[in-house]
């Protein structure tokens, strides 16, 4: 294994996270912010408690998984896009370094900032609600596996997009949307059947679900069922990016 | 001396059916260093691409160090630095960080007194905390030099590294090249300048439309390819050139002061000394003689010429 070339990678990546340090941790801080007036504030006081968790706690976990997995995606995305889009994507591609390595450092990398926005949104929420964390490591466990899935869903997306349009298009009209519609700001249990048995096809579903019962013991579906859902999600991404390594797809001609 | 490259018929058809590469063979010498001229589009770029890896061949066999680039990449791809031809930096980092990072991913560990050892060589070190995007041109040429000799690699390939390089620079860099050649590192190096050739390089290989038309030592390649001109400078102009020196295909100049003989180096007689006879008897005066050596460049435009033709 080549591991200073990984770390060579992730600490370059990293570097473009903290030269713009302010910006990478004001903007989540003030929209989580901006969240808990809106939802939890203004709404959640005319809102009943969901399955015994009060509104503006219940939405931490959605709130978290939204922003995590919009940073994946697009800090992954851009990671890998922007080294191709200047040209310096030639030096990795010339290095003593193999597929896995470079994934390992660019979505490593990304996953990374996207957690470390996770938790910086996380004690931000401490600030407006009061909750706790029943299965702390679980949680935990559901960060790192969500932030790395969709970073990886995010370097494939980086090494397919040919322009900045299209690398943008995906988070905003596939990511955002699943999002929302995934029970991040309610429990689908509060939905007409049709629609519940709808939202059991969007797979950020089983996420949102599993991390919120990581938090409260609560979840819309089996936490078994959500765990299978991450690592179908993740071996899925791994098995395209193999693909793309094997035949060099916009990578190499 | 052992060859560390070994190109063997190489072959490149890229996906829009063009043939960049129609078969190259191609042995370069340990610690030697090989010029390859060619004109735009002759397949050089995709020459040194292949062999970096960055390109994958169609067909043929390439070995650096006695590896197998496709199958022992991760041992060949150590050995390279590789110097592209466009300037690719990453804009807003600083120029040391980039060469650390370039080390790095070339699997050497951290060493800061060997970057700034570089950075000297490349009259970086004062700009070494400058992000790439605040550099002039030529400075960031330097940069990619120096970020593909931060890896200390044995085999270097520098495309057309002088390309949009002032004068001065570029003698900087003939320098450079030499002094890492001293220390055995193997120098290729693509250029459209001849002059850079003929000042630096031990051997010259010349390329078109993906066939490698010869490789050469540059002084075998000038003597057997090289024309010498003699002008010969008279006292008193002349309107015709003598009947008596008819055989000898002189030119006679605008001004009718000089005549040109154009002769082989390579001729065991070249003709000279009974030309000055036939001169002499012909009752023309010499106020002078010069010789002159053709260019590379010369070479270069004929075999072209005799390519296309
Ligand atoms: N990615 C590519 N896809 C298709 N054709 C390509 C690609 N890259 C290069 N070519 C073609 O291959 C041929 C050789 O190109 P190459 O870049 O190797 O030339 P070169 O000798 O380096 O030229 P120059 O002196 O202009 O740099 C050209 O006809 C070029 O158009
Ligand atoms: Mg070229």
């Amino acid at each position: 294994m080549n591991w200073y070339g990984i770390a060579a990678i992730w600490r370059f990546e990293m570097g473009r996270f903290f030269r713009s340090i302010l910006q990478s941790i004001v903007s989540p801080v003030v929209s989580t912010a901006l969240y808990f007036v809106v939802f939890g504030a203004a709404i959640g006081s005319r809102m009943p408690e969901i399955e015994s968790v009060d509104y503006g706690a219940f939405i931490v976990p959605g709130l978290i998984m939204l922003t995590v997995l919009q940073q994946s995606v697009q800090n992954a995305g851009f990671g890998i896009y922007f080294p191709k889009f200047i040209g310096t994507i030639y030096e990795v591609l010339s290095a003593p370094i193999s597929s896995l390595e470079i994934v390992i450092g660019y979505v490593g990398a990304a996953a990374t900032k996207s957690m470390l926005i996770g938790l910086i949104i996380l004690v931000t929420s401490l600030f407006f609600v009061d909750f706790s964390i029943i299965h702390p490591v679980l949680m935990l466990a559901f960060l790192v596996l969500t932030a790395v899935s969709f970073s990886l869903l995010g370097f494939i997306l980086g090494i397919w997009a040919r322009n900045f349009e299209q690398l943008n298009l995906v988070p905003l009209l596939v990511v955002t949307p699943l999002v929302f519609l995934g029970g991040s700001f309610y429990s689908v249990s509060m939905l007409p059947p049709f629609w519940q048995n709808v939202s059991l096809l969007n797979p950020v579903l089983y996420l949102v679900s599993g991390f919120r019962w990581s938090f409260f013991g609560t979840a819309d579906v089996p936490i078994v069922a959500s765990l299978a859902a991450i690592f179908v999600f993740a071996g899925i991404c791994l098995g395209i990016v193999w693909w793309i390594f094997r035949t060099g797809f916009r990578l190499k001609s | 001396m052992p060859s560390i490259v070994k190109v063997e018929d190489l072959r490149k058809t890229y996906d829009n059916g063009l043939e960049a590469l129609k078969g190259v063979t191609l042995d370069i010498e340990e610690g030697e260093i090989l010029a390859l001229l060619g004109p735009n589009g002759a397949g050089k770029t995709t020459l040194i691409s292949t062999i970096c890896g960055i390109t994958r061949p169609t067909s043929g066999r390439i070995s650096v160090g006695g590896y197998d680039v496709q199958s022992e990449w991760r041992e060949t791809r150590k050995l390279i630095g590789l110097v592209p031809q466009e300037i690719n930096l990453e804009p807003f980092e600083l120029v040391q960080n980039t060469l650390r990072f370039s080390r790095g991913l070339f699997g050497k560990p951290r060493n800061d007194a060997l970057v700034d050892g570089v950075l000297k060589d490349l009259s970086l070190y004062e700009r070494r905390g400058s992000r790439t995007s605040e550099l002039s041109g030529g400075m960031r040429r330097r940069v990619l030099i120096a970020k593909a000799l931060s890896h200390e690699p044995r085999v270097l390939f520098l495309d057309e590294p002088t390309a949009g390089v002032d004068v001065e620079l570029r003698r900087d860099m003939w320098a450079l090249a030499k002094r890492l050649r001293e220390d055995g590192v193997t120098i290729i190096l693509t250029t459209h300048y001849i002059e850079e050739a003929e000042a630096i390089a031990d051997r010259v290989g010349v390329i078109n439309s993906g066939e490698l038309l010869l490789v050469e030592e540059k002084s075998a390649l000038m003597q057997r390819l090289g024309r010498k001109e003699i002008r010969i400078k008279l006292t008193e102009p002349v309107e015709v050139i003598p009947d008596a020196l008819a055989e000898y295909d002189l030119i006679r100049s605008k001004d009718g002061r000089s005549l040109i003989y154009a002769y082989k180096t390579t001729g065991e007689r070249t003709g000279i000394t009974r030309l000055l006879t036939a001169v002499q008897a012909a009752g023309l005066t010499l106020s002078d003689i010069q010789t002159r050596q053709s260019s590379l460049e010369e070479i270069f435009v004929r075999l072209v010429r005799e390519e296309v033709a």
